[in-house]
């Protein structure tokens, strides 16, 4: 009995704590003036700018992995090639490195002097998407290659000795038995895009109203002892993320048959 | 007819099988028998192009099937773990094959409501796997494969998840059904007595080669080795000599053909009685008699009796 409360309690404080009171903490300091002070440093053109760009860097990512993410999970768990295990393991290169080490890596390969070494890579837009592909790349893979390893084979034999075509299979099969895991990573790819902070820090050369996120936004805010801004900018960030949560909560079936 | 002829597949350093040549007539119903790591799931998976044989030829219907994909083969398969598609109903489900034949709706309707009807699950055509029981959804498989009219119908160990009774029980209802539709057939089994039961023709398989064709009787009655004589049925070796406990009789007084034994226990198995012996030389031997020969004879543990095999088998090699 004692054990049970002693669990909660310590699960609970400790959810409480690291958690919700920062979290917190930023909402309460940005809406201690009301909501006016906050919606107006919001919608100053550099902000609404950092977040389209934002917005712009998660919407190219969040596909693009999603869609590679899942012909990655099928190539590691359908096919024995020599390599599959290094595939596997390069995977999970963006969740070992540091972003700042993937900022660093794209401007010796894309930056001036570097061997793709071109112009209106660095420093610029398509930087920064390829910035936020890398870091998000393996949340879809590892969301969905145990639930392939999991519903096995034999179901797509059965489909292709039915006369199902590989694709077919993969549409009526494969698909229905790894869509929730998918849309699992992707939730977890786009928060990850959301608020991707060091390699795009490193690449983007952070030029306000041009190639600035909304993360690097609140830091140049935060940096320029615009508290406010910092506060708001970081609260609109919070919440585009709790919408992809709650958006993921919504979609989710009742599992009952299954 | 299915016809394969020196199939060789290798996983690695493993050879799953060595050479196999074997012949499946049209319309008949043939068990793959052997224990496990005989190959003979194996074999059933290149007939129906899972798997590709390193040599060898497959032909269906005197048609080079080697190359061709699963998906031309014409073969309904049907896995030990149903390998039901969870997220679909039963009736989608069974008519998965015909869907993907874009075959017109009444056609569809039609072909699977016979179907369910021929596999007796018409009432639960609404219900997902997970709400079904082990043969229900063993059955559905089978309706499934059968859906898309397959020259040949290939069962991977098909009650091998099930428990004892339902799988004598669909052991018989899938002889009946297959003595309606003649559906060519193989069946995959490690157990005997269910290839017995439900085949004309029986292929023993062992460490990747054929040790025997032959109808249940023949194979009995004339094992072709050693391994088929103890992998068919229950066996008492003595030496060099195989005798059956069905060919054990048991006499209370020696006539001197016989041998003395003691009774070290007695099993009681229905109308069949197992009764174990041990020789005075050590050896220990058991003998099926009935319960009528049993009483007859008064046995209990502990007695003396004397033991002459009415019928043994000894092989050359």
């Amino acid at each position: 009995m004692i054990a049970k409360y002693a669990l909660r309690f310590v699960s609970l404080g400790y959810l409480a704590v690291l958690l919700v009171a920062p979290i917190g903490f930023v909402f309460w300091q940005t809406f201690e003036h009301g909501v006016g002070p906050a919606w107006d440093t919001v919608a100053t053109p550099d902000a609404l700018h950092a977040l389209k760009v934002t917005l712009i860097l998660t919407a190219i990512a969040v596909p693009a992995n999603t869609i590679f993410g899942v012909l990655c999970a099928l190539a590691i768990v359908r096919h024995r090639y020599p390599g599959a295990g290094i595939v596997n393991a390069v995977v999970d290169l963006p969740l070992a490195l540091s972003p700042v080490v993937v900022g660093l890596a794209l401007l010796v390969l894309y930056g001036r002097g570097g061997w793709l070494g071109g112009h209106g890579i660095v420093f610029a837009l398509p930087g920064m998407v390829l910035a936020t592909i890398f870091v998000s790349l393996p949340f879809v893979v590892r969301e969905v290659v145990p639930v392939l390893r999991e519903i096995g084979t034999e179901q797509e034999q059965v489909a292709a000795t039915l006369g199902a075509s590989a694709f077919q299979t993969f549409r009526r099969v494969t698909w229905p038995a790894i869509r929730w895991a998918t849309l699992y990573g992707v939730v977890l790819t786009t928060a990850r895009a959301l608020g991707e902070f060091g390699a795009v820090s490193v690449v983007s050369g952070r030029l306000a109203g041009q190639t600035e996120s909304l993360t690097l936004y609140v830091q140049d805010r935060y940096q320029s002892f615009d508290n406010t801004g910092a506060y708001a900018a970081a609260v609109l960030l919070a919440l585009l993320a709790l919408a992809t949560l709650l958006l993921m909560t919504r979609l989710k079936p009742n599992e009952g048959v299954q | 007819m299915i016809a394969a002829r020196g199939i060789v597949k290798r996983f690695g350093d493993f050879t799953a099988l060595d050479g196999v040549s074997v012949d499946v007539p049209t319309g008949s119903l043939t068990a793959l028998l052997g224990p496990s790591g005989s190959g003979k799931s194996t074999l059933l998976r290149v007939i129906a192009g899972l798997e590709q044989p390193d040599e060898g030829k497959v032909s269906l219907d005197g048609e080079d099937a080697t190359r061709l994909p699963p998906q031309s083969r014409g073969v309904g398969f049907v896995f030990q773990h149903y390998a039901a598609f969870k997220h679909m109903t039963v009736w989608d489900n069974v008519a998965f094959g015909l869907t993907i034949r874009r075959r017109p709706s009444r056609e569809i309707k039609q072909r699977v409501t016979e179907l369910l009807e021929l596999v007796q699950l018409v009432g639960l055509a609404k219900r997902y796997p997970a709400q079904l029981s082990g043969g229900q959804r063993q059955r559905m498989g089978l309706a499934r494969a059968l859906a898309v009219d397959p020259k040949v119908l290939l069962l991977d160990e098909p009650f091998g998840a099930l428990d004892a009774r339902v799988r004598k029980e669909l052991r018989v209802w899938l002889r009946r059904l297959h003595d309606e539709t003649h559906t060519t057939t193989v069946i995959v089994t490690h157990d005997q007595e269910e290839a017995m039961d439900v085949a004309d023709r029986v292929v023993v398989m062992n460490a990747g080669r054929i040790e025997q064709a032959a109808p249940p009787r023949e194979l009995y009655d004339h094992p072709a080795n050693e391994f088929v004589m103890s992998f068919v049925g229950p066996v008492n070796r003595l030496g060099d000599t195989f005798i059956r406990p069905h060919d054990v009789e048991l006499l209370l007084e020696p006539n001197g053909s016989t041998q003395e034994a003691m009774v070290q226990r007695l099993v009681h198995l229905g109308f069949e009685v197992r009764v174990e012996l041990v020789r005075d030389d050590g050896e220990t031997l058991s003998a099926q008699l009935t319960r009528e020969q049993v009483e007859a004879l008064e046995l209990q543990g502990g007695q003396i009796v004397y033991v002459r095999p009415t019928r043994q088998t000894v092989f050359s090699d």
